[in-house]
């Protein structure tokens, strides 16, 4: 095969997903993008490059994941059946790494010796870190002051794997600032330094090529739920941040048009309360960080802070093809609160003996209320995207286990 | 002829370089934007670039990002960005306006095309806008005959640098170092070689800013380039007031005026 066969979900030659994505960038980053597209269109064409891709998956990163079924966590959903993709257990702990290692690749590929990266939770922080170790690369991760209060123990992990940790106090100190920061880093150090978007947004070839990476957890799905259920789920639920897990996963259903995707955005203290992250559920379309998608936005098109418990799933922007997504009603997209989301982490904790990110706990509020409408027959799949020890902390904080200080 | 041609024509027959100061609009408060950029002007700049303060400036280094936040958290609204272009023309003036994409997005780009019309604003400098995602920008500007200014940088392909100066009018703007904003100790050889790299492909004027901040590189920069961009240097000169911002704009218009540069700088 000399020409890769062209994905009908692909955007178009200049990266839109209908009146989304493209390049909203400074003229002075457009010729490494054009660069990355142009390897990384070499890559997926490359057999040496798709093997070591797939060996890293298998070896190091321990895929395929489980696909676990939650019998005693399914009976607090109405009776429907609910499966877990465990995302939790690869290598690093969520669905960040299959991204990382694709894109590390890459960087190996451009000849590039530097890497920087943005990070919420640390998760892509730690991901990141991680491959950069393996493959000899020098790594810089920038992380709102915020998030390394919150996930102090990753910061300390990507110590320990030899990053440097950069703490960024610019706005909100969290996720959109920490993205700035990279940006600005990489404007400066172009010629040197890959960066290395965690998640499914940015401008192109980010959204296409993040999503192409993690589109391995959809397709196992849709395997091993045959396997173990005999038919496609009624609905597969994911959180979405900026939206690589939930386009990941929801790539493996997309042509089967009888498996609802349905992706659960952080409600925060309530829709209500104005203090949230719920970009497709309340946004409006602009353009942030590269790419025209929904946005959290004012009257003046400044950028809301979005807040969530959760540090992974904070971002006022989101993923272009998601907006698509939305916009052909191809998938919904919901919100669930901090309560919400915290009361399915214990839930699950203790029905099943699976901590769960905070962010992945989103998903597993929303497949209760999924569960619930689906009745008796109902067949979920929730993409458990990461394992919750880093957010023992918070936990401990919101239920009360330790003085709150 | 639009006014930017006219007003580079008339610099090109003083054979000397233009010089254009950047504030943001609303820094620190907008009655006093109005005040600092009146001073830019009494000072010699012959072209103002009114920028607007955003919430997400990722083009920009740490001067300018805690000026755009000064001007928000002082309450600046996106709409007060004519009412403070007016006050330049109204002075006698002119002035284009430097902005992040989003805002025009969402206030409507043809509603902000007329607003600034009537504001007397000439254009606009888009700095995380390429030609490749402006078509509506394009009709727009055409309809309104407002000036669109486009950037070229250090690692702009030729393909690139050709389709860029294809889409402006008015001028070109060569970001002189590959980086952010920020006043620089040396604005380095290649800006020169962007300059002559983008003369290679237009008649238009080419300005080059990022980084100079006194009068001697402002000469240095006059020597190669059609126009001196100074921004982080003026905002700083800011907080020191009005006096200081005219006394910088003093010293760059001598700068723009001598070219002394012209051995220093290789091409
Ligand atoms: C475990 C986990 N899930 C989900 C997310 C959200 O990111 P995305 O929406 O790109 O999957 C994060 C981000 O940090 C995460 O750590």
């Amino acid at each position: 095969m000399t020409e890769r066969q062209r994905n009908p979900h692909d955007p178009d030659e200049r990266g839109h997903f209908g009146p989304y994505g493209g390049r909203f960038m400074p003229e002075a980053l457009i010729g490494a993008l054009d660069e990355l597209a142009a390897e990384y269109d070499k890559a997926q064409r490359d057999p040496a490059f798709v093997e070591e891709f797939t060996r890293l998956l298998r070896d190091y990163a321990n895929r395929p994941s489980l696909l676990t079924e939650a019998p005693r966590f399914a009976e607090h959903a109405g009776g429907a059946r609910i499966f877990l993709k465990r995302e939790d257990l690869n290598h690093t702990g969520s669905h960040k790494i299959n991204n990382v290692l694709g894109q590390a690749l890459l960087t190996k590929r451009m000849g590039k010796k530097r890497v920087i990266a943005e990070t919420g939770a640390g998760q892509h922080g730690v991901a990141t870190a991680t491959a950069c170790a393996l493959m000899g690369l020098e790594c810089t991760v920038y992380m709102g002051q915020v998030d390394t209060e919150r996930q102090a123990l990753n910061v300390a992990r990507m110590n320990l794997l030899g990053a440097e940790v950069i703490p960024v106090k610019t706005g909100s100190r969290t996720l959109k600032d920490a993205i700035n920061e990279a940006l600005r880093d990489w404007v400066t150090n172009v010629d040197t330094t890959h960066y290395l978007l965690g998640t499914a947004a940015g401008a192109h070839p980010f959204p296409m090529m993040v999503r192409n990476f993690h589109t391995v957890i959809g397709e196992e799905t849709r395997r091993q739920i045959l396997e173990k259920a005999g038919r496609l789920p009624d609905a597969v639920a994911a959180c979405v941040g900026g939206g690589s897990n939930a386009i990941g996963i929801f790539h493996g259903f997309i042509d089967d048009p009888d498996v609802r995707l349905v992706g659960f955005e952080p409600g925060g203290h309530g829709i209500a309360s104005g203090e949230h992250g719920a970009t497709l559920s309340e946004g409006t379309p602009g353009v942030l960080h590269g790419a025209r998608s929904y946005l959290l936005q004012d009257d003046d098109g400044q950028t809301i802070e979005a807040y969530s418990i959760s540090a992974g799933l904070d971002y006022p922007g989101v993923g272009p093809e998601h907006a698509w997504l939305k916009d052909t009603g191809r998938a919904e997209y919901r919100s669930v609160t901090d309560d919400e989301a915290m009361d399915a982490f214990q839930l699950l904790s203790r029905t099943e003996g699976i901590i769960p990110a905070i962010e992945s706990a989103h998903a597993l509020a929303g497949a209760l209320v999924l569960g619930r409408e689906l009745g008796q027959d109902g067949l979920i799949v929730v993409n458990l995207s990461g394992r919750g020890d880093k957010d023992m902390d918070t936990a401990a904080k919101h239920f009360g286990y330790v003085e709150d200080s | 002829m639009k006014t930017l041609d006219a007003l580079f024509a008339q610099v090109r027959a003083e054979d000397r370089a233009a010089l254009i100061g950047y504030l943001p609009a609303g820094y620190p408060t907008v009655a006093e934007s109005k005040e600092l950029l009146a001073a830019m002007l009494d000072g010699g700049c012959d072209l103002v670039e009114v920028g607007v303060p955003y919430s997400d400036p990722v083009m920009d280094g740490p001067t300018i990002q805690a000026a755009a936040d000064t001007a928000l958290r002082n309450g600046f609204r996106l709409r007060e960005t004519f009412d403070v272009v007016q006050s330049v023309t109204d002075h006698g003036g002119h002035a284009v306006v430097m902005t992040y994409w989003n805002p025009v997005h969402h206030y409507g780009v043809d509603a902000f095309a007329r607003d600034l019309i009537a504001a007397g604003g000439h254009g606009l400098i888009t700095p995380d806008l390429i030609p490749d995602e402006a078509e509506e920008w394009l009709d727009v500007s055409e309809k309104h005959a407002l000036d669109r200014i486009f950037l070229v940088a250090p690692s702009s392909s030729e393909e690139r640098i050709a389709r860029t100066v294809k889409a402006s009018s008015g001028f070109v703007y060569a970001t002189a170092v590959m980086g952010v904003t920020g006043a620089r100790e040396s604005v380095g050889a290649g800006a020169a070689e962007l300059v002559r790299r983008t003369r290679a492909h237009t008649e238009l004027p080419i300005g080059v800013g990022l980084g100079v901040r006194s009068g001697e590189q402002a000469a240095e920069v006059a020597s190669f380039a059609d126009a001196v961009i100074v921004g982080s240097a003026f905002v700083t000169a800011a907080k020191e007031g009005a006096g200081a911002v005219r006394a910088l704009a003093e010293e760059l218009a001598g700068g723009v005026r001598r070219k002394s540069g012209h051995a220093t700088v290789a091409p």
